[in-house]
Order: structure tokens, then sequence, then C-alpha cells
């Protein structure tokens, strides 16, 4: 195995040319236990960590920019970015320890591809998109059109995340995020849900809801965002939530929990999430108007 | 096998040693450097016995290549003490005997030594989810945080005093 530290896209892009057997990282944090698990290492490691690019989080005009190579420590931290999306901000906070913080990366956390990986259903309800770096010049991705199964990406051999780009949440809009762990700290998730929810007054006129660890990728719940998108939070409405997210798992058995028990949970969580979305939504259009 | 040529800042001191891409920071700090207060306890980043400061930021070294040390500052539990005088963290872990056989300990020290870094007055909650890295199969962790907590209150008078 060699190891490679380029400090431009181009140099990166042309690296990957010429080894095809080679694979970026960013903090390793996935990488490492893999390669230690008994995964066949590639011929070339290409740290992604030098390129200027891939690190930082700034704002411009109304749109956030994330290098796919920052830890995810610089969003937890970063006060302006978990205002604006304090769901996003929990989810990147909830992986790992301080230790895996300092290292870990949103792009890691994407292409990783694992269905319980806690940023990507948040990331997906706040219609992030990233930049893909590729031989034949950078496009534009929705998330959602990344992760195609566990531990696969839409992304073709030799390509790479730049950044990932949020756009500010409009008025009286605001997101959250909840994950269903058998411990406090330190576990992957038995269920996760997001929700961006959008209100006028009592209304609810906006809601995107996303379920993660219950499907063999993120799960987007059309049928819950239908029922509540002109509702009133309504008990009924909150009821037709958890019973359509229920009914979009597609979940595993394992030792962290049943087919029944994520189902379950996946509604409780998807309601909670909704309501706490909610109530951060009213929030800022309280401070909104104040302003 | 290409072996890397790696330059980096150690405890204060610049070192430089060769490295073969798949090595560890920590088995490099161990092996090559003689570093044996770096532990390793179980390699995959779940225990954080292996923790140490890299470019300020608390880090398990075995989950980052020790060729990604170019260029680095590292301190490592054998940079926390000034010459004979222990650190103040060092000192409350021995009188508070937040330690039995002593493999977590270096990993705790700079997990802490990060907070404090960071939030010199953390409540108990603060320092259980700083220290959540970190696992201890001894201590059962009250005297850990005990600790913890008693070093950062008497730096803190000590500061005030010094000012
Ligand atoms: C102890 C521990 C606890 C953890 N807890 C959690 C948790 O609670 N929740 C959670 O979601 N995850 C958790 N993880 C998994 C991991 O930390 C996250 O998935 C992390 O975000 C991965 O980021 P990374 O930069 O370290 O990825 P890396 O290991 O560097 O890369 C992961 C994968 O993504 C690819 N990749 C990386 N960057 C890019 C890019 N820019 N473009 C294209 N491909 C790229 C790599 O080739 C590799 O296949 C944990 C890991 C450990 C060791
Ligand atoms: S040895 Fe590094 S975290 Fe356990
Ligand atoms: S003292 Fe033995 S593991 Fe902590």
């Amino acid at each position: 195995m060699r190891y490679s530290a380029p400090t431009t896209v181009d140099e990166a892009l042309a690296t990957l040319t010429a080894e095809p057997n080679a694979r970026v990282f960013a903090g390793a944090t996935d990488l490492i236990p893999q390669l230690r698990s008994g995964r066949p290492e590639p011929a070339l490691i290409v740290d992604l960590k030098r390129i200027d690019r891939l690190r930082g989080v700034t704002l411009t005009d109304a749109t956030w920019t994330i290098g796919a190579a920052t830890p995810t420590s610089h969003l937890t931290r970063n006060a302006g970015f978990a205002a604006d999306f304090p769901g996003l901000t929990e989810a990147a906070g909830l992986i790992g320890s301080d230790q895996i913080q300092n290292r870990s990366s949103l792009g890691g956390n994407l292409c990783n591809a694992s269905p319980a990986a806690d940023s990507v259903p948040a990331l997906i309800a706040n219609d992030a998109r990233v930049v893909v770096a590729s031989a034949s010049g950078e496009r534009v991705v929705r998330v959602d059109g990344i992760t195609i199964g566990p531990g696969a990406t839409s992304l073709a051999p030799g390509e790479f995340i730049i950044e990932f780009q949020l756009d500010r949440p409009a008025a009286s809009t605001s997101d959250a995020y909840l994950r269903m762990i058998p411990r406090t700290e330190m576990d992957i998730a038995v269920v996760g849900a997001a929700a961006r929810i959008t209100t006028d007054g009592g209304l609810c006129t906006g809601a995107t809801i996303v379920l993660g660890a219950v499907a063999p990728i993120a799960t987007r719940v059309n049928d819950a965002e239908t029922a509540l998108v002109g509702s009133t939070f309504t008990d009924d409405a909150l009821a037709a939530v958890a019973a359509a997210a229920s009914a979009a798992c597609d979940p595993i058995d394992d030792k962290r929990g049943t087919i029944a028990y994520r189902r379950q949970v996946a509604g409780v969580l998807a309601r909670r999430a909704v309501a706490l979305a909610r109530m951060r939504s009213t929030a800022s259009s309280n401070e909104s108007s104040q302003t | 096998m290409t072996r890397t040529h790696v330059q980096c800042n150690v405890n204060g001191d610049e070192v430089d040693f060769l490295t073969d891409p798949a090595e560890s920071l920590l088995n490099a700090l161990r092996d090559q450097l003689g570093l044996l207060g770096v532990k390793e306890g179980c390699g995959t980043g779940d225990c954080g016995a292996c923790s140490i400061m890299l470019d300020d930021a608390v880090t398990c070294a075995c989950l980052v290549f020790a060729a990604e040390a170019e260029r680095s500052t590292i301190v490592t539990i054998e940079g926390l003490a000034d010459a004979d005088k222990l650190h103040p963290l060092q000192q409350c872990f021995l009188e508070g005997a937040a330690l039995q056989c002593g493999v977590c300990t270096p990993g705790f020290l700079i997990a802490a030594k990060a907070l404090l870094d960071r939030n010199p007055d953390p409540t108990e909650t603060e320092v259980r989810y700083a220290l959540a890295g970190n696992l201890c199969r001894c201590t059962g962790y009250d005297k850990i945080i005990r600790s913890v907590l008693a070093a950062a209150e008497e730096m803190r008078n000590d500061h005030g005093v010094s000012l």
C-alpha cells in the first residue's frame, strides 16, 4: 500500500486516474477499522485533508459550504451553523466520541454508505447538495442521489466529493434529528429520524421526514409529509406521521433490535422529531419578527 | 513497499522517522519513538487508550496513519508533566485513586486535558460526555470523574493566584 496527500483537487484526480486501485479518505475512522477487520488493502490511499477546498465551514450569501473532509467537530462548534441547522448539528454531534469527531467527516459518513450513518437523514431533510470532483469536470448532486445501497455509492471510480452545500433555512423553518441507541453514547443507530418543518402560525406549510437505519439506505417518508402539510399538528396528523414512518421501514433483525422493534421506534422517533422541529421553527419565526 | 519519511514535533522535540503507509501513528509512536505511554486497547477507535493531542485536537492514534503526521504537532502522556512536576490532572488521579491497572489512564488524562483546555469549569455531565470515548474496565469511572473535577478546580484556583 502506498500513501499520497495531494494538495489540489486536480492533483488528486490525476493521482486517482493513474492508480485505479485507490481509496480516498478523510478521517479514516471507517477506513482503518475496515482494513483491520481484514478487508483487502488498496494499492494506494489518498489523504484528502491537505486540499484546501475540502476543509472549512463558510457562509456565503445564503449558502453554507462545508469541505467534505472537515472534521465534524468544526460543525458542532460553529454557533452560526448550529443556529441554522440544529438538527444536522445534533446528528454530527452524535458521531462517536470527541476523539472520533475531531477526525470524522461528512464526506466519509456519506460515502461509507452505512444505513445507520447519522448525518445522512439530516442532510437529506435539509436538501443538501454535494459537489463531485470527476476527471470530466465538477457536478452538483443532491445528497439523496449518492448512497445506492449498504457500502455502495453512485460515484464512479476516481470521483470524490469536494464539498457540501446547504441553503440557509427559509423563515419559520427548522430541523431536528433523534436517534435511538441502547446506550447513552458511542453506539450505532437502531433508528434515526430527521425532520425539517416549516410553519405559518399554527399551520404546517412544509415537511421533510427522513429515516435512517431502518432500510438499506436513508428513507424519505412521503406519506408522513403529505399527512402533515396543511395540518395544524393535530393528534390525528401526528398519529398518521408515526404510522407512515413505521410502514416505510424495511429493517433488518440484528442484535441491536428486531424488525418489529425498529418499526415501532421509527414511528415514535419520527413523531418526536416533527414536534421538536416544529417548536424550533416557531422559535425561529419569533426571532425574525423581533429583528 | 515504499517507506515514507515523516517529520513532526512530539512533546516539544522535532523528530523524524520512516513509516510504511499501513503503519498506524499508535505503532509509530510506540515502536519507533519509544513512547510506550500510548496504549493499544482495541485498535478500532472504541476505547480511547491511544488518545493523543494531534494539532491540538484529541484523537485516537490507532485511527491515524503515521504518514499523516507529517508537519504535525503531537502531545502524548509523556509530554503532560512539567519536568518532575506532575500535571494537576496526574496529581489528582493519584490522590483520587482514579486508576487500578492503569492501561486506560494515559488516554483519560489526555482526553481530560483536551476538555479542560476548552472548558476550564465543566459540569459533571460535561466531563462524562467528554470522556465517553474512553473505556475503563477497573475503576467504575466515578473516581476518574471526581479526579477530573478536582483537577479543574485546582487549576482554576492556581490560575487565579498567578494572575
Ligand atoms: C468508535 C467509532 C464510533 C462511531 N460512531 C458513529 C456514529 O455514532 N454514527 C455514525 O454515523 N458513524 C459512526 N462511526 C463511523 C465513522 O466515524 C463515520 O462514518 C465518519 O463520518 C466517517 O468519516 P471519515 O472521514 O473518518 O471517513 P473515512 O474512513 O476517511 O472514509 C469512509 C469512506 O468514505 C470514503 N470517502 C471519504 N471521504 C470521501 C470523499 N470526500 N469523497 C468520496 N469518498 C469519500 C472513503 O473512501 C471510505 O470508503 C464511528 C466510528 C468509530 C470508529
Ligand atoms: S486503541 Fe485506539 S481507541 Fe482503542
Ligand atoms: S484502570 Fe484498568 S482499565 Fe482503567
